[in-house]
């Protein structure tokens, strides 16, 4: 019997938190293969087995924080001399091969984390809501002509004109990028946008951009491009989930026209934006057709006020409708 | 009986997989510390080139250099107690993984800031030439290096002086997290030796045959005084780049997919199409080797580290000479 | 016999008593060296042991290193210590940190030599004054010529070390005529020596400042006051002893250093004395550096930027609680 114990994954490493299994009990494990995925404070690592054998209990529950060289599992070693060949083609990889049951599990636990956050929210936090509906025919004939002469890979998305947009507008209404704490407002120094990303099957994450205010719009995307592939292979740090310090939250091409959202938790603002929709609007005493959006603000009516709240949108609406100082 | 030269290369590559296997193991239970840079997928470019190299030749490596100084001849019990911090280690455990050092075979293992071994490589080369000592000097340094300005003044040199130098490059096409493309505005590093008058080539680090039979011939024309070479090998480098990191800076996908051109299996598969391995024999080599370096690690585990009281000893030299 | 001669004179010793010896660096060889230090030895020894080098100063003192690994003994010309900010990876990660790091398995006997120091109007990027910076580092050596006789002596005793040896030879001391050089009598890198004697109080300097020292002591002297001038000439390993001696027979110390006094050379020093000699000072250790910015062009700014005759008279009467100004009263 050989012990799988909480590796040490770096000098300054005292516990980890196991996140999942990849093997249950009685699964065969090879020498060197992925057996755990264990949350340290640089990322997750996924940690291999040095042992050959069979798994036969597994200690430790997903979720758990353990410290380092305490066992996780206990692996019924082979009679040693089984190796096998070195496989010729590679491993499955541990994504793909994950068992459909763990991987339920792993969404039941982000639901019960969504659940919790939002249940303290709606309980704790007074919403307010303002909407505006914004003309975006100058952004979106601004990024055709921008995007005309860059590369698939480098060309923008409206959303990083929204998320711009909002990040920047913040910096005139701060009480929006703040936290109600201990019976008072307490700003945020920085803004750093959360951006709610939908994961399969099950399941929302919003981590920061952190610093959106500052940067460029090609930066934006890309970290934004950044997050969304590691928020999809499970791979953010623990930081960019916990950073943010205002949510946007964008249904896109096939949502609905309004997004009224719930704030999340410490922050005390969350901007909602529908898909994109041609409607009739009026423009210069003439009704033409307009490509519109609809951006609304959930506020913390403890930190900050309605009226102010619609002054934000309408300077986020004014962004937008001049693109090229995005 | 003497094994075939392919069964040899089979086993040595599976031999430094294994003990860096075990290196790891050590790692993850707190036995070794520090950085602890792994070689796992480019097997095949230490122990093919080192086949073209001579005892009279010199070593200069990174610090990524387990298997070299292993392919140098170095007991991997050495190795072993190196980066367990032992006085049986090659350099007494005062170095650790980045800094093997051995004398006796010539290698100078362990230049752990990012290409600053190149013009020690160069000065080798000239005493080497100066003192019309045979022999020439193999510089082996990853694709980071190739950023660096020391890169660059050293192939100008080396070309410039017509030195016996031959420059291995493994392009594992990361430095650290930050992939070659996202750091070069030319990718093609054997190009730029070009740039020096030197020949180069780019070959497929994966292959052992092809590396050896490259730095073969490479070597031979050092040796012939024809000036320095350089190859560049493109490999791949399965695990982190240190023990351990997120790797968020690549994608799992992209590690399965060069994992299909792992230079054992590559090597395991040919033999057993041309009829000359069976499972049972990859089996018989595969626990030999896992003899040889549970050997290594218990005998590494057994050994004594350095008195304290020898801290100071060996920072400078004794009397003048 | 003029110091860059002196230098010439050691550079040629060397090259004609030990094959092993080469000179490596940028100009020495068809320029004859940018202080004129290699002079005709292009002609009587030939490139390949006067080497000139393309300007990467990382790179050919990395490879000076790969050569006296390889059982040379190179004599490497960074044409002066600014520049060899360059090269301080190879220098402090690899000279200075094989020997260790290799459990003695390998040894750098190398020498590298370079100009040092201000005075010449050639304002903040070529004025350093590094000798504390290198003196820092175990594993090397440091040595600070200041007459003709060190000039030679000191790189043929360098080429005798078994580890990396850092000459700095100060930019003003180069046209300094020294007089003929003593016959062949050995010099160590291990002490210092004391240039003058004196009771009164100890003026500890190296290098350029030694004669600007030695020109305060003078002066001093005429005020009654009697200074002890020691040049410290080795500043790795420093010579604790022959300070100590001067410091404990005079009881008060002005230590002068070229460079920066934020934790430099000077702080060191007075530090070695403060740990051993506490109870028998008469006053606080007292230091005159370079002023704490970079040394500026024009010739009034950087003459006050520096240590001068003056003001280490001045930094010496204070220690003993009188002003310039009583002493010329």
């Amino acid at each position: 019997m050989a012990e799988f114990k909480m590796p040490s994954l770096g000098a300054d490493m005292a516990e980890g938190v196991l996140l999942g299994w990849l093997k249950k009990p009685g699964d065969a494990v090879r020498k060197g293969e992925i057996i755990a995925e264990v949350e340290t404070d640089k990322g997750v690592i996924q940690v291999e087995s040095f042992a050959a054998g069979t798994i036969d209990r597994l200690l430790v529950e997903p979720g758990t924080a353990t410290p380092v060289g305490a066992p996780l599992a206990i692996i019924r070693e082979d009679g040693g001399g089984g190796a096998k060949p070195a496989p010729a083609k590679p491993a499955v990889p541990p994504s793909a091969r994950r068992p459909a049951a763990d991987q339920g599990e792993k969404s039941d636990r982000m639901r019960r984390a969504i659940a919790a956050s939002m249940e303290h929210s709606k309980r704790e936090i007074p919403h307010y809501y303002v909407s505006e509906t914004i003309d975006m025919k100058a952004a979106m004939d601004w990024l055709s002509e921008h995007n005309a002469a860059l590369p698939v890979a480098e060309r923008l998305i409206y959303g990083a004109l929204l998320l711009k947009g909002v990040a920047l507008a913040l910096r005139d209404y701060p009480e929006l990028n703040a936290s109600w704490k201990d019976g008072r407002a307490v700003l945020f120094p920085s803004i750093h946008v959360g951006a709610a990303i939908a994961l399969r099957p099950s399941g929302l994450v919003a981590p920061a951009l952190k610093n959106a205010d500052k940067q460029s719009l090609s930066e934006l995307m890309l970290n934004f491009k950044g997050l969304v592939e590691r928020a999809k292979s499970e791979s953010l740090r623990a930081s960019e989930l916990s950073d943010a310090t205002v949510t946007v939250t964008s249904l896109g091409e096939r949502g609905a026209e309004s997004a009224f959202a719930v704030i999340v938790p410490p922050q005390s603002a969350i901007v909602g934006f529908g898909r994109i929709i041609e409607k009739p609007w009026v423009v210069d005493g003439h009704v033409v057709a307009r490509p519109l959006v609809t951006a609304t603000l959930a506020g913390d009516h403890r930190v900050s006020d309605a009226h102010r709240g619609g002054l934000f949108l309408r300077a986020v609406s004014r962004l937008l409708r001049n693109p090229a100082a995005l | 009986m003497t094994p075939s030269p392919a069964a040899d290369f089979l086993r040595r590559m599976l031999r430094i997989r294994i003990f860096e296997r075990k290196a790891a193991e050590l790692y993850s239970a707190g036995k070794i510390r520090g950085f602890l840079h792994l070689y796992d997928g480019q097997e095949a470019i230490a122990v093919g080139s080192f086949r073209a190299l001579r005892p009279e030749d010199a070593v200069v490596a990174n610090y990524r250099e387990h298997a070299h100084a292993i392919e140098r001849g170095v007991a991997p019990r050495r190795v072993m107690a190196e980066l367990l911090g032992k006085t049986s280690g090659v350099s007494r455990g005062r170095g650790g993984s980045m800094h093997l050092f051995d004398a006796a075979t010539h290698f100078y293992g362990g230049f752990a800031i990012v290409a600053e071994g190149l013009p020690v490589a160069a000065g080798l080369a000239l005493a080497r030439r100066m003192t019309r000592q045979p022999g020439l000097v193999a510089c082996y340094f990853g694709d980071g290096a190739t950023d660096e300005g020391e890169f660059h003044e050293t192939m100008n040199l080396a070309a410039l002086w017509n030195l016996p130098l031959l420059f291995l490059c493994e392009n594992n096409f990361y430095a650290m997290g930050t992939a070659l493309s996202r750091r070069q505005a030319r990718t093609d590093i054997a190009l730029k030796a070009g740039a020096y008058g030197m020949p180069a080539e780019a070959v497929d680090g994966q292959d052992v045959f092809a590396v050896a039979e490259a730095t073969r011939r490479a070597a031979e024309a050092v040796r012939r005084g024809e000036g320095p070479r350089f190859i560049e090998f493109r490999t791949y480098r399965f695990r982190a780049h240190s023990m351990y990191d997120p790797e968020l800076y690549r994608s799992r996908e992209e590690v399965e997919k060069a994992r299909v051109r792992d230079p054992i299996a590559l090597l395991a598969g040919r033999l057993r199409r041309g009829g000359t391995l069976d499972d049972a024999a990859y089996a018989a080599m595969e626990r030999e080797v896992e003899a040889e370096v549970d050997e290594a690690a218990n005998f590494a585990a057994g050994e004594p580290v350095e008195s304290v009281e020898d801290l100071l000893k060996d920072v400078v030299g004794g009397r003048p000479s | 016999m003029k110091y860059r001669e002196a230098v010439r004179a050691g550079l040629r010793e060397a090259l004609r008593s030990d094959p092993r010896v080469f000179l490596m660096g940028e100009d020495v060889g068809r320029y004859g060296g940018s202080y004129a230090c290699s002079l005709g030895l292009l002609e009587e020894f030939g490139p390949e042991r006067v080497r000139d080098t393309p300007l990467c100063e990382s790179t050919f003192v990395g490879a000076g290193i790969g050569a006296a690994l390889g059982g040379l003994r190179p004599i490497v010309e960074v044409m002066t210590v600014n520049f060899s900010l360059l090269a301080l990876d190879q220098i402090v990660n690899i000279a200075a940190a094989l020997r260790h790091m290799s459990a003695g398995q390998f040894g750098v006997p190398l020498v590298i030599r370079m100009a040092t120091g201000a005075g010449r109007q050639v304002a903040a990027q070529h004025s350093h004054s590094f000798e504390g910076w290198y003196a820092h580092i175990p594993g090397i050596k440091v040595a600070s010529p200041a007459t003709v006789a060190d000039a030679r002596g000191m790189l043929l005793a360098a080429l005798r070390e078994p580890d990396p040896t850092v000459i700095f030879e100060h930019a003003l001391l180069y046209p300094m005529e020294g007089g003929p050089l003593p016959d062949g009598a050995a010099v160590d890198l291990r002490s210092a020596a004391v240039r003058r004697e004196g009771r009164d109080v100890s003026l500890l300097a190296f290098g350029g400042s030694l004669w600007k020292a030695l020109a305060a002591a003078e002066t001093l002297s005429r005020d009654g006051v009697e200074a002890e001038v020691v040049d410290l000439r080795v500043l790795r390993p420093l010579d604790d002893a022959t300070i100590l001696a001067s410091v404990r027979k005079t009881r008060r110390a002005v230590v002068v250093d070229e460079g920066w006094r934020s934790f430099g050379l000077s702080a060191e020093i007075a530090a070695r004395i403060m740990e051993r000699a506490f109870h028998e000072l008469e006053a606080p250790v007292a230091r005159v550096c370079g002023a704490e910015a970079p040394v500026p062009y024009p010739k009034h700014l950087e003459d006050a930027a520096l240590p001068q005759p003056d003001s280490i008279a001045a930094a010496a009467l204070a220690t003993i609680g009188r002003s310039p100004a009583l002493a010329h009263g």
